[in-house]
C-alpha cells in the first residue's frame, strides 16, 4: 500500500492535493491495519505513538540537521508527565493527560535543545547520549514520583468524552491515536511549509548565511526543539494512556537509537518518510522477533547496512526518486 | 585514607583500560572523520578470541593476547574494505547508522556463536594475587593494566611525535588533501592507523576483561563510554584522551565507591558540564 501512496503523491503537483492524499493514505492505512490485525490493536497503537516520536525526531534531524541519539528523552518526559498527572494528581481526563504530555515534552525539549545545541558534530552526539542517560537515571532515582524500575502504574484514564472506554481491546485507544496522529500531521505540514520551517531548512543548509541574513539560528533551533518536544510528548502521552503504565524503557538510549533508525530507514526531511520508516521497522521488528528472537538484532543490523549502502535517501526518498525519474522518461 | 588510596588505584587502572581502548578510536576519528560506533565491538571480539584461546585451546595468556590482537585485525580488514570505505566523507548520520548496524550484527553473531553468558579470560599466576607496597597491597592485575596503559601511551607518543610515519599521520590529521598533494600516501596511513586502532581496541578488551566483563552486549554498553572519552578529550589528541580517561575514570570510580545508588548519574553530569564548557573537547582545536 505504501508504494501506491508514493505513486499517487508524486503525480500530484499541487501541495494541497498532496496533503489531502497524505491524510487519505494515513486513514486508509489505519483502516487496513484495523481490518488486518483486529486482535493486535495494542501493537498498532504503539506504532502510532512511536510514529509521533519519529516525526518529532524528523523535525530536528531531518529539517534542522541536528544529529541526536537522545530523542526518547522528550518522548519519555511526555509519557511520565501524563502518567504522573494521572497517578499523583488525579487528572484522568485523556485530553488533559495529553496536554500534560505536551507540556512535559516541550519542557524537556527546551532543556535538551539548550544543552545539545551548544556543540556540533561528535560532541553534539555525545551530549545527546549523555542527556538520555541522565534522564533515565533521574527517573530511576525519583522513584516516589516515577515508580523507578518497576514503572509508573495506577494510570486509569476516564472515558473519552464520557462515552468511550479505554478497554482491553484497545479500540478507543487506537482511534484516539489515529486522530491525534492526523491532527499532528496536518499541523506539521503547515509548520514545515511556513516561513519558520523554511528558516530551519536554511539553517541546515548553511547557518552562516542565515546569520548574515539577520536571523539567529540558535533561537530558531531551540524553538523547533520545543515544538519537537511537544510532538514527542503527544506520542508519550498516547503511550501512557493506551498501555496505562510508563516504564523506564521509554527514556532509554535503545528507544532513541531505534527512533533514529526508523527515521533514516524511511528517509529524513520528509514527514511521509518518518511515518513509513516507523511502520516498516515496527512491523519488521514484530515479525522477526516473534519468528526468531535470537537473530533479530543481527537482522536489524543487516537492514541498516543495506539501507545505508543501497537506499541512502531512505525508503520513501528512494521510491519517490525512482518514480520521479520514470515520470520524466515518459515525458 | 585507605578508601582514597583504593579509589585512586582503581580509577587509575580503569582510566588506563579506557585509554587503551579509546585511543585508537580517537586517532581514527581525528584522521578519517568517521564517527565509529563499532569500536567497542572490536574490543569485544578481542575479548572473545582471547577467552576462546585461553579456555578452549589452552594457550597461555601472552599467546591469547597476541592471537586476540592479530585475529581482530584480520577480522576487521574485510569489514574496513567492504563497509567503512564507503562512508569516509559521508554525513555523520550515515556513519552513525552504518556503524550501529555493524555493531548490531557483531552482537548478534557473538550471541549466536558464544552464547549470552559472561566469558572470563583466566589470568596467569603471575598476574593473580596482590603486590605488597609496604604500606598497602594492591592487585597485580591493576598494576599490570596501569603499566600497559602507560606503555601504550608512551609508545604512541613516540610513534607520533618522533617517527617519519608520525609526521605523515599528523599532517593527514591536520589536512588530508594537502598532505596527499605533498606526496603522503594517505590511503596507507588510513589503513595502518585503522589496523593499529583495532589492534589496540582488542588489546584493551583483553586487558580490561576484569573491569569490563566480556558479554554480547559489551559493544553497546560501553560504546557510549568510549565515545564520551573521545569527545571529552578532543578527537585526534593523545594527551587529551589521556586526561579525559583519567578524569572520567576518576569520576566514575569515585561515584561508584561513594554513592553507588546514583549509578552513572555523576558521570554523565560531568560529561555534559565538560562538553558545554569545552565544546571541542579538552584538547580540541578549532577547525
Amino acid at each position: 500500500m505504501n508504494n501506491e501512496t508514493v505513486a499517487t503523491n508524486t503525480r500530484q503537483s499541487r501541495t494541497i492535493g498532496r496533503d489531502l492524499i497524505g491524510i487519505g493514505a494515513i486513514i486508509a492505512a489505519a483502516v487496513v491495519g484495523y481490518l488486518l490485525f483486529p486482535d493486535n490493536l495494542a501493537l498498532l497503537t504503539r506504532i502510532i505513538a512511536i510514529a509521533l516520536l519519529v516525526l518529532s525526531l524528523d523535525l530536528v534531524t531531518g529539517y534542522c540537521g541536528v544529529a541526536t541519539l537522545g530523542h526518547a528523552a522528550l518522548f519519555g518526559s511526555g509519557a511520565y508527565a501524563a502518567g504522573i498527572a494521572a497517578a499523583h494528581y488525579g487528572i484522568t481526563n485523556p485530553l488533559l493527560m495529553t496536554i500534560a504530555g505536551i507540556l512535559g515534552g516541550a519542557i524537556a525539549g527546551l532543556i535538551c535543545g539548550v544543552i545539545i545545541l551548544r556543540a556540533h558534530g561528535l560532541p553534539q552526539l555525545v551530549l545527546s547520549i549523555s542527556l538520555i542517560y541522565l534522564f533515565h537515571e533521574f527517573a530511576n532515582k525519583a522513584s516516589s514520583w516515577t515508580g523507578g524500575s518497576d514503572g509508573l502504574s495506577g494510570i486509569s484514564p476516564d472515558l473519552l468524552f464520557g462515552v468511550y472506554e479505554f478497554d482491553l481491546w484497545g479500540q478507543t485507544a487506537y482511534i484516539f491515536g489515529v486522530v491525534l496522529l492526523l491532527t499532528v500531521f496536518v499541523l506539521l505540514r503547515f509548520l514545515v511549509r511556513s516561513p519558520f520551517g523554511m528558516l530551519c531548512r536554511g539553517i541546515k543548509e548553511d547557518p552562516l548565511r542565515i546569520m548574515a541574513m539577520g536571523a539567529s539560528p540558535k533561537i530558531a533551533l531551540i524553538k523547533m526543539y520545543v515544538i519537537s518536544g511537544a510532538v514527542a510528548g503527544v506520542g508519550g502521552a498516547l503511550n501512557a494512556i493506551s498501555t496505562q503504565v510508563v516504564g523506564l524503557d521509554s527514556l532509554s538510549f535503545t528507544q532513541s537509537a531505534e527512533a533514529l533508525v526508523m527515521l533514516v530507514l524511511g528517509g529524513t526531511g520528509s514527514l511521509f518518510g518518518a511515518l513509513m520508516g516507523t511502520v516498516v521497522f515496527m512491523l519488521f521488528e514484530d515479525y522477526v522477533s516473534a519468528a526468531n528472537p535470537f537473530h533479530w538484532l543481527t537482522m536489524v543490523g543487516v537492514l541498516l547496512i543495506a539501507v545505508v549502502l543501497f537506499a541512502p535517501k531512505g525508503l520513501y526518498g528512494t521510491a519517490a526518486g525512482f518514480i520521479a525519474r520514470r515520470l520524466e522518461k515518459r515525458i | 585514607m585507605q578508601t582514597v588510596f583504593s579509589i585512586a588505584i582503581d580509577a587509575f587502572a580503569y582510566g588506563m583500560v579506557l585509554f587503551v581502548i579509546s585511543i585508537g578510536l580517537s586517532v581514527t576519528m581525528g584522521l578519517m572523520r568517521v564517527v565509529n560506533l563499532a569500536h567497542g565491538a572490536f574490543a569485544m571480539i578481542g575479548g572473545y578470541i582471547a577467552s576462546y584461546a585461553a579456555q578452549d585451546l589452552g594457550l597461555g595468556y601472552a599467546a591469547a593476547v597476541l592471537l586476540a590482537v592479530f585475529g581482530t585485525v584480520i577480522i576487521s580488514i574485510p569489514i574496513e574494505r567492504l563497509l567503512y570505505r564507503r562512508i569516509y566523507g559521508a554525513p555523520e548520520l550515515t556513519q552513525v547508522l552504518m556503524t550501529i548496524g555493524i555493531t548490531f550484527c557483531i552482537i548478534g553473531i557473538a550471541n549466536y556463536v558464544f552464547g549470552p553468558t559472561l566469558k572470563t579470560i583466566p589470568l596467569p599466576p603471575i598476574l593473580q594475587g596482590s603486590a605488597d607496597l609496604g604500606f598497602r597491597s594492591i592487585a597485580v592485575h591493576r598494576l599490570f593494566a596501569i603499566v600497559c596503559g602507560l606503555a601504550v601511551a608512551g609508545g604512541l607518543w613516540y610513534a607520533i611525535e618522533k617517527t617519519a610515519f608520525g609526521v605523515k599521520l599528523r599532517a593527514s590529521v591536520d589536512n588530508a588533501s594537502m598532505a596527499a598533494a605533498l606526496g603522503v600516501r594517505t590511503e596507507i596511513i588510513y589503513a595502518v592507523s585503522f589496523a593499529v586502532a583495532v589492534g589496540l581496541a582488542a588489546f584493551g578488551g583483553v586487558l580490561g576483561a576484569e573491569l569490563l566483563p566480556v558479554e554480547p552486549y559489551y559493544a553497546l554498553r560501553y560504546m557510549v563510554t568510549f565515545l564520551v572519552v573521545v569527545s571529552v578529550g578532543g578527537a585526534g589528541s593523545i594527551p587529551g584522551a589521556l586526561i579525559a580517561c583519567l578524569v572520567l575514570g576518576g569520576i566514575d570510580t569515585t561515584g561508584r565507591y561513594l554513592m553507588p545508588e546514583f549509578g552513572e548519574f555523576f558521570f554523565y553530569l560531568a560529561v555534559i558540564a565538560i562538553i558545554c564548557v569545552f565544546p571541542r573537547g579538552l584538547a580540541g582545536r578549532a577547525r
